[in-house]
């Protein structure tokens, strides 16, 4: 194990490359890495696929739908492309400008998990019979029909913790963790935007939810106005 | 009796007492939320919410907030002692493992074979799925709570959905403004109205032919009872 520390937000995510596919964990406001997308959007990178819940909200809150904005995003990964979705998403996307893949949220979550965890693919039997079956493989297992999922891997995850140790062992508070753990290991290189930095073993290892090995950059968040913090709003 | 239609807390209230002791209750985005505000005296369930939290209780009040924690409306919300935590995949795998014994949604149509939608609407390119679709066909059970009509009085109880459905035949009860209907092999069964409706204006309002339960009484939910 070895330190894994970056000075700034910027240094994190310089070798990012035009094209790379990017997960960005978070549900609601807790656990997005707002950060880490506020250097992406500084570092220009552009025709990127983001992998996220949603397609962001309207706002400068820091999420997909600002690189979305900002004419970055060549496709959306996501269990929502319509209804409460940001306007400048939903022209790109009536206009034919943005790809758009949409995916049930838990078929989504185990298809992220798939992928870190070298599984081939899986049977779910969630969306049989509706419209996103169609050109899926269906099976009929003990009775019951299953449509037949893949992976979905990404390029890099973006991860907002609670706390992290040098060496990237990381824990999450309450509802932060949702997608940031799977994120984590499902991408070849993960940051971590972390609230609290602690030397290796100040983390108890029954406490750790992300392990080291799934890290590979860690970035203290300084405190406001400078990192992005949440609030109630 | 004073006619008039139910409140939306007043149909979802009706739903949650449903609710048995210890069932674990999912409630989805929007209306069915309102189910949460219903403290039963007796049947106390674990509410679980697709973000991976289990056991969390009543929407946080302004300054309680804990910018940690919110439910799958992203509402803040309060944990209750007892409450854990799991990362998503593990969340819809307690989804999927049909340890939730009730899911209510909300929906845009219902139809008498139990199938329902409430991802796309008419015409639109994209869809809000959520966590819906998981869901609808791992719960146990599958309760409905909307409006019976649209705002045009366009009927949404139908014989078969006009929309892309979001599962098929997995609705058990549902809850409307004008009604309890549980959804039997034979169609829609009607055992509660709205107060002064008649069995008859509710058909009309309806498409498919309902059957009246001959215990058909009003619905009341006052607190005297």
């Amino acid at each position: 194990m070895r330190p894994k520390v970056y000075q700034d937000f910027d240094e994190a995510v310089a070798d990012i490359p035009n094209g790379a596919s990017i997960m960005f964990g978070g549900f609601g406001n807790p656990g997005v890495p707002r950060n880490l997308i506020s250097a992406l959007l500084r570092q220009g990178a552009k025709d990127l696929t983001t992998i996220s819940n949603t397609p962001g909200r309207p706002g400068n809150r820091m999420d997909a739908n600002n690189l979305i904005e900002a004419g970055r995003v060549r496709k959306v990964v996501c269990a929502f492309t319509a209804g409460r979705t940001p306007p400048t998403f939903n022209e790109l996307y009536a206009a034919g400008k943005i790809e758009a893949e949409l995916v049930p949220q838990g078929t989504m979550a185990e298809r992220i998990r798939a992928a870190g965890a070298g599984i081939g693919a899986f049977y779910t039997r969630t969306g049989v019979g509706t419209e996103l079956a169609e050109g899926k493989e269906q099976r009929d297992i003990d009775g019951k029909d299953y449509l037949l999922e893949y992976p979905l891997p990404a390029d890099y995850a973006f991860v907002r913790a609670y706390r992290t140790d040098t060496y990237g062992n990381t824990f999450y508070r309450l509802s932060q963790r949702n997608f940031n753990p799977i994120m984590a290991q499902a991408a070849k290189v993960t940051i971590v935007e972390t609230e609290q930095l602690v030397e290796p073993g100040e983390i108890e290892p029954d406490h750790v939810h992300t392990p080291s090995i799934f890290v590979d950059r860690v970035v203290l968040i300084p405190p406001a106005p400078e990192g992005i913090w949440e609030s109630v709003r | 009796m004073t006619k008039r239609p139910l409140t939306r807390q007043e149909l979802c209230t009706r739903l949650a007492m449903e609710f048995q002791d210890g069932w674990v209750v999912n409630l989805g985005v929007g209306m069915p939320t309102l189910c949460s505000n219903y403290v039963d005296p007796v049947n106390t369930p674990t509410f679980q919410a697709e973000n991976g939290v289990i056991g969390y209780g009543p929407q946080a009040m302004e300054g309680e907030e804990d910018l940690y924690l919110v439910n799958a409306g992203a509402e803040y919300v309060i944990m209750t002692p007892g409450g854990s935590i799991l990362h998503h995949a593990d969340s819809f795998g307690l989804i999927r493992g049909g340890y939730v014994d009730v899911t209510v949604l909300g929906a845009y149509e219902v139809a008498e074979n139990g199938d329902f939608a409430n991802w796309k609407t008419a015409g639109s390119k994209g869809g809000a799925i959520g966590g819906a679709m998981d869901l609808a066909v791992s719960a146990k059970r599958v309760f409905i709570a909307m409006e019976h009509t649209t705002k045009d009085g366009t009927p949404r109880v139908l014989k078969r959905c006009s929309l892309p459905v979001t599962a098929v035949g997995v609705v058990s009860l549902l809850a409307t403004n004008l009604g309890l209907f549980e959804i039997t092999p034979d169609g829609f069964l009607l055992k509660e109205i709205a107060p002064g409706y008649t069995p008859e204006e509710v058909q009309s309002m309806t498409e498919p032919k309902f059957t009246v339960s001959s215990g058909l009484k009003e619905m009341s939910l006052s607190d005297e009872e």
